[in-house]
């Protein structure tokens, strides 16, 4: 009986006319397409993006030279000089990431003790030349000026869950 | 001036010139916006909103992309047999293009009222696959060769098939000639060959399907497998070529299902009694019950495509000789024995 019903089914392509019942049944259906310049889908504010340094409210930069961003940055894309400031404290000399090498894991921002290195949301950048985007220590504290504010706002928004 | 024009139409070179740009010119334009439509149909079931970017709501996209392929370079696999590969896509495009000569729109709109013209539809349709297995053949690449023989192989059985099922519809009509087979159809939606001929109106769509090797029975282009099949080599204009024929042909396939099964231009409202339809301009025989009907059977394409994976090669040949065949041969004795009984609309003798 098994046999007879499914060569039945299959004879008059039982199946075949379910499935098309489906797609005809989503050609109706609302898109969910998000038509990406003019529409942004929400970010969260964990969101992983381009980096930036961090200072403190009286504009020292809060990097101390650790070098714990280095060590863990599983794409080997940070690197790091330091050296000994005038006034006696470790400060870097240099502060590269290489943005082509990096994986925006986030692990660096998590092993940071002083929150100086840190993921912004911005992620619509592009290089158009070599080297644009390998980025120094004055173009990730330029980052880090110009959008304090938001990332301080999404700081205190993760606080909570830390 | 009128005068010199209409004489100058009077020669029957420039007469059949001007009928063939009459159906070439909407037959390619067709081709173009019927990618579109197959982009954005695709889309749509994929709950996606398909090409919207060039032009208003990207109406403009198909000319964006055959301006694309004229400008792309045209490269020649070093191994290649340089003239098999121009002249295969050439032998594609002709014969899909060619076998429109005898497609009728209307009673009187035919180019060639040919009285054998469903037989040279067919090969038409069968000499198109030499410009495939041609094309696989000539790139000298293993993909190409091995997507040339599933073709040849898929193709040839279901032409079988085809021709059974058409072989049905010739019983029925007693006639080749298609304008005759759509006047068979005459009277009422009941007359249309499709009722009589159901399975092997079935088979003639699925089976044409294969023919066209479209989703699912598409293992000749096989992007998952063999990259794209026989056209893995071509480029540019050569490429857009297979793509226009394969189209083509797509349309001519959905046209011979309206035309044989679906009555052509005669309207479904035809001898209806009902609200006095029969009567109306509806129940009038237009060209435009020939296209809407043929737009039925060209969105079923792409409706398939969007639905169905594609069948395993040893499916389709199972599909093909264990059961397209056998249904067709069990339908033609059926067809034999309505004519027996004489049962009407259909089979009466005339």
């Amino acid at each position: 009986m098994r046999h007879l019903t499914q060569f039945i089914n299959s004879l008059f392509l039982a199946e075949l006319f379910k499935g098309l019942s489906v797609t005809g049944k989503y050609l109706f259906k609302k898109k969910i397409t998000v038509q990406y310049p003019e529409e942004k889908t929400p970010q969260s504010f964990r969101f992983r993006g381009l980096h930036a340094l961090r200072r403190y409210a009286n504009g020292e930069e809060r990097c101390i030279a650790c070098k714990l961003c280095e060590a863990i940055c599983p794409a080997l894309a940070i690197s790091i000089e330091s050296e000994e400031r005038k006034d006696g404290t470790r400060r870097t000399k240099s502060y590269d990431i290489d943005l082509t090498k990096c994986i925006f894991c986030g692990f660096c921002e998590e092993s940071c003790p002083v929150d100086s290195i840190v993921e912004t949301r911005i992620f619509e950048y592009h290089g158009e030349e070599r080297g644009d985007l390998l980025m120094t220590k004055e173009k990730l504290l330029a980052v880090g000026d110009k959008y304090e504010q938001q990332i301080a706002a999404d700081r205190a928004q993760d606080a909570p869950y830390r | 001036m009128l005068d010199l024009i209409l004489s100058i139409y009077e020669i029957p070179v420039i007469n059949i010139l001007v009928k063939i740009i009459v159906i070439l010119v909407p037959l390619l334009l067709t081709v173009a916006y019927f990618t579109y439509a197959e982009r954005k149909i695709i889309g749509y079931m994929q709950v996606r909103i398909g090409p919207n970017r060039v032009g208003p709501r990207g109406w403009l996209q198909p000319i964006a992309d055959a301006m694309k392929l004229m400008f792309k370079e045209i490269i020649f696999p070093s191994g290649a047999n340089k003239v098999l590969f121009t002249i295969a896509p050439t032998l594609a495009i002709a014969t899909a293009l060619a076998a429109w000569a005898v497609i009728p729109f209307g009673s009187e709109m035919v180019l060639a009222d040919l009285n054998v013209a469903l037989l040279y539809i067919l090969a038409m349709t069968s000499i198109g696959v030499y410009g495939v297995i041609l094309a696989g053949w000539s790139s000298n690449s293993k993909y190409a060769i091995m997507s040339t023989l599933r073709t040849a192989a898929q193709v040839v059985s279901y032409e079988i098939a085809m021709g059974f099922a058409l072989v049905g519809v010739v019983m029925a009509a007693r006639s080749l000639n298609i304008g005759e087979i759509v006047e068979g159809q005459s009277g009422s939606i009941w007359g249309w060959y499709m009722w009589p001929l159901l399975p092997l109106f079935f088979i003639y769509f699925i089976s044409g399907v294969a023919e066209t090797n479209r989703a699912p029975f598409d293992v000749a282009e096989g992007e998952s497998e063999i990259v794209a099949g026989f056209h893995v080599e071509y480029s540019g204009i050569l490429f857009a070529i297979f793509f226009l024929a394969e189209y083509a042909n797509m349309i001519l396939i959905s046209i011979m299902a309206a035309l044989l099964f679906m009555g052509g231009w005669l309207s479904p409202f035809e001898g209806v009694g009902f609200l006095g339809l029969g009567s109306s301009f509806l129940a009038a025989s237009s060209i435009v019950w020939l296209l809407a009907k043929t737009a039925i059977f060209m969105f079923l394409f792409l409706w398939f495509r969007a639905t169905f994976p594609r069948y395993r090669y040893d499916q389709i040949m199972r599909l093909g000789w264990k059961v397209f065949i056998p249904v067709t041969i069990v339908w033609i004795y059926v067809i034999g024995i309505m004519y027996y009984m004489q049962i009407a609309p259909w089979f009466i003798k005339g």
